[in-house]
């Protein structure tokens, strides 16, 4: 029996994970979620930011990494426009290009706020950490024009905003590389500008040395990281809701583990009594 | 001229990048610093690499279309959806409402993220096969694992709270403050470090012409 | 959920069963999945060089170009988008990788590009990731406190206290980060056996390393759980949308015809 569940098919397995996953969602568990200190730095940060100061969010993540990325910056911008903020957008991920313009104007026109004068999308720029490195420099010379096309002279809201230092905080929510770990390298090493912003969980490990040594102020990891800000905000939506499903998979796959080391090592003991005898 | 020359642009770029770094900054200079200029040029000359992507892409699906290789209706089924969006891109725009916007949305997007969605049954799969505490290197992997696994979701942390013993400890201090921010922080940052001071010794080589790997073969 | 057009609900339709197609490769591999791999791989090549055209090439480039062949026209030949010549020029030279006989012409544009990248990792990686990551690395070992009474208890039973003038968490802390770091380091070094002292602080560094592993896996864990969750919600909200407004719209095509 053990070594049958040693062997178990790994299709078994496939459908344990798909109704772990699944299942909460049609019937949520509606556990609270309890925000972290990594997560409550850009809340408590953002809320001290009185209005008219401009915030500029880059979009580093495509479709593969939208569902983890794609609601903590909704809840970003929700709380900047709530604070009367100015969010510029933009993106160093060709696939980030849609996804940033969808949600920027998504979530601009539910907060009534007005394209041109208090957020503004400036498109894809290539180059990974070059593409900061030259907006640093000047925004203009590498963003001509919006992302439909626009000369960006046309729009008040770039009025005063000549380089990256004159942002008063820089937030990228990163799909992997490049992102956050770039924005921390010119962004915060070189303008000295306060960086924040939030990452796929894959990455998440990866940045907190930079909490640590105050480069980075604060870090969203993941869905939960989405979870927390959404509940900081106090408008809970699709992070939320997933929580419970992540919650019943995670024990899942950590119950698999258990199992499995238990089956290693009681047929190991069982082996090792068998081969005694 | 093959390879000298190559090596020679790759020094001038790179030390001027270097030498731009210490220099103050000229306002209102009427010809923009060797510095600003060449970042300006990379950022053209990177978004050919994509154009050479692509037109590799073509290249080799086209020849195999050509010899009639075993799945050729795949290769053809790649061309038709490069040069299809390509087309919808060039000729309609890539603003919302576009063709191009309605391909990226249904056909792009869930291809992306369903091919990575599959990610979760193979690390399942794979994390009850493979993850064994053989060694004590393996079991520390994993405790730590299991901690932020269970840890780190609303009801690992509900859960915690009604534990008869470890209740008193909390369990987000544990994970951000001394899992996450202390072990974690201590061995990423030691890696880090080395990947860094790697890529330094790496640059300087290529700067300096001594690694010329990058030129390929002759 | 607002009222789907026609053509959204065809769009979602297609994004279920691309999606499906997909999902079959968990049951084995297939035609369905390899159909949907390949377009996967066509339509992204498809999508980046169009991104990268409005995006890139055509405010960055060839406007600038535009600019200067009018200025050239009416009288001004030398104008500061004159400059955008050589990297349009050294762009064109990159395609030539394409043809093996003159490839070669395809290093110039590349070593720029690498030369540049360079240049700029030796300083910013020096500055942001060595100097500012050793820097957060030198903390106090001993790190006093106000007197406070210190105690130990499990349950309700108390083990000891006693008073303390040293942030005996904070000391603990920093130790450990310092230990972590070095040991870690001490791990990655090659050019010396690992071998008595050596050895042993070289295993620390595999035990910090080894945690560090851990919170990664269970991260990773998380990303990809999430990952699914996604395409969960999609057929739960979306598509499932889709299906209704199709079997209302089957429904009045019956009742009509």
């Amino acid at each position: 029996m053990f070594w049958r569940l040693l062997n178990l098919d790994r299709k078994v397995i496939f459908l344990l994970v798909l109704a772990a996953a699944g299942i909460p969602l049609f019937f949520p568990l509606n556990i609270g979620i309890k925000p972290s200190q990594p997560v409550k730095n850009i809340y408590n940060f953002i809320e001290k930011l009185s209005p008219g100061k401009n915030i500029l969010i880059s979009f580093d993540y495509g479709p593969s990494t939208r569902i983890e990325c794609a609601p903590m910056a909704a809840a970003v911008m929700r709380q900047a426009f709530r604070r009367g903020l100015r969010v510029v957008g933009l993106t160093i991920w060709p696939e980030g290009a849609a996804l940033a313009s969808d949600l920027l104007k998504r979530v601009g026109k539910e907060c009534g706020k007005e394209y041109g004068r208090d957020y503004l999308d400036l498109g894809y720029k290539p180059g990974n950490e070059m593409a900061i490195l030259a907006l640093s420099k000047g925004i203009q010379t590498i963003c001509p024009r919006d992302a439909a096309g626009t000369p960006i002279e046309e729009f008040p809201i770039l009025s005063g905003i000549r380089t990256l230092r004159d942002f008063d905080l820089i937030l990228s929510f990163s799909g992997g590389f490049p992102g956050l770990t770039d924005w921390i390298t010119i962004a915060q090493a070189q303008c000295h500008r306060p960086v924040a912003g939030g990452c796929t969980a894959v990455i998440a490990s990866q940045l907190y040395p930079y909490i640590n040594s105050g480069q980075l102020l604060g870090l969203m990891g993941g869905l939960k990281g989405a979870a927390e800000y959404e509940t900081l905000i106090g408008q809970p939506e699709e992070a939320c809701l997933a929580m419970d499903a992540q919650g019943v998979t995670h024990f899942l796959i950590a119950g698999l583990i258990l199992l499995s080391n238990l089956v290693f090592f009681a047929t190991r003991k069982k082996k090792k009594r068998s081969g005694g005898a | 001229m093959k390879r000298q020359l190559p090596i020679f642009i790759t020094f001038i770029a790179g030390i001027t990048m270097i030498i731009q770094f210490f220099l103050p900054r000229l306002e209102h200079a009427t010809v923009p610093p060797l510095g600003d200029l060449f970042l300006n040029w990379f950022l053209i000359i990177f978004a050919f690499a994509y154009i050479l992507g692509g037109a590799s892409l073509v290249v080799v699906n086209f020849s195999k279309i050509a010899k009639s290789a075993p799945g050729w209706g795949y290769n053809a089924v790649l061309l038709v959806g490069l040069f299809g969006t390509l087309a919808a891109g060039l000729f309609g725009g890539i603003n919302e409402g576009s063709l191009f916007r309605y391909i990226f949305n249904y056909v792009f997007t869930p291809l992306s993220a369903t091919m990575f969605a599959l990610l979760a049954f193979f690390i399942a799969s794979a994390a009850f096969r493979a993850f064994k505490a053989k060694t004590m290197e393996a079991t520390l992997l994993l405790i730590a694992a299991l901690i932020v696994m269970i840890g780190q979701v609303p009801l690992g942390q509900a859960l915690w709270s009604h534990l008869p013993f470890l209740k008193g400890i909390s369990l987000n201090i544990l994970i951000d403050d001394w899992i996450m921010n202390g072990f974690n922080a201590a061995g990423q940052r030691a890696i880090i470090l080395g990947a860094s001071l790697g890529l330094i010794s790496m640059s300087l080589k290529i700067l300096l012409g001594i690694e010329r790997s990058y030129l390929g073969g002759d | 959920m607002e009222t789907l057009s026609a053509s959204q609900v065809i769009g979602l339709w297609i994004a279920g069963f691309l999606t499906l197609f997909i999902f079959s490769f968990l049951y084995r591999d297939n035609p369905f999945y390899k159909f949907a791999e390949h377009l996967y791989v066509g339509v992204s090549a498809g999508y980046m060089m169009s991104v990268d055209f409005w995006n890139v090439l055509k405010p960055n480039l060839l406007d600038r170009l535009a600019t200067a062949f009018s200025s050239a026209v009416s009288g001004r030949i030398f104008t500061k988008e004159c400059l955008y010549l050589i990297p349009a020029v050294l762009g064109i030279l990159m395609l030539s990788r394409l043809f093996p006989k003159i490839g070669w012409i395809s290093r110039w544009p590349l070593a720029f590009i690498v030369g540049v990248t360079a240049g700029i990792n030796i300083v910013y990686s020096m500055q942001a990731q060595i100097l500012k990551q050793i820097e957060a690395t030198i903390l106090p070992l001993w790190v006093k406190a106000p007197p406070h009474l210190v105690q130990l208890k499990i349950a309700s039973l108390q083990l000891f206290s006693f008073t303390s003038a040293v942030d005996l968490s904070r000391t603990v802390f920093n130790w450990l980060v310092v230990i972590g770091v070095c040991c870690g380091l001490i791990y990655f070094f090659f050019s010396m056996e690992h071998r008595g002292f050596f050895g042993g602080a070289s295993r620390v560094g595999i035990w910090a390393l080894m945690i560090a592993f851990g919170a990664a896996f269970g991260y990773t864990v998380m990303a990809r759980v999430s990952l699914l969750i996604g395409r969960i919600l999609f057929f739960k909200n979306e598509w499932w949308e889709a299906v209704k407004m199709t079997l209302a719209a089957l429904l009045r095509l019956f009742h009509s015809g």
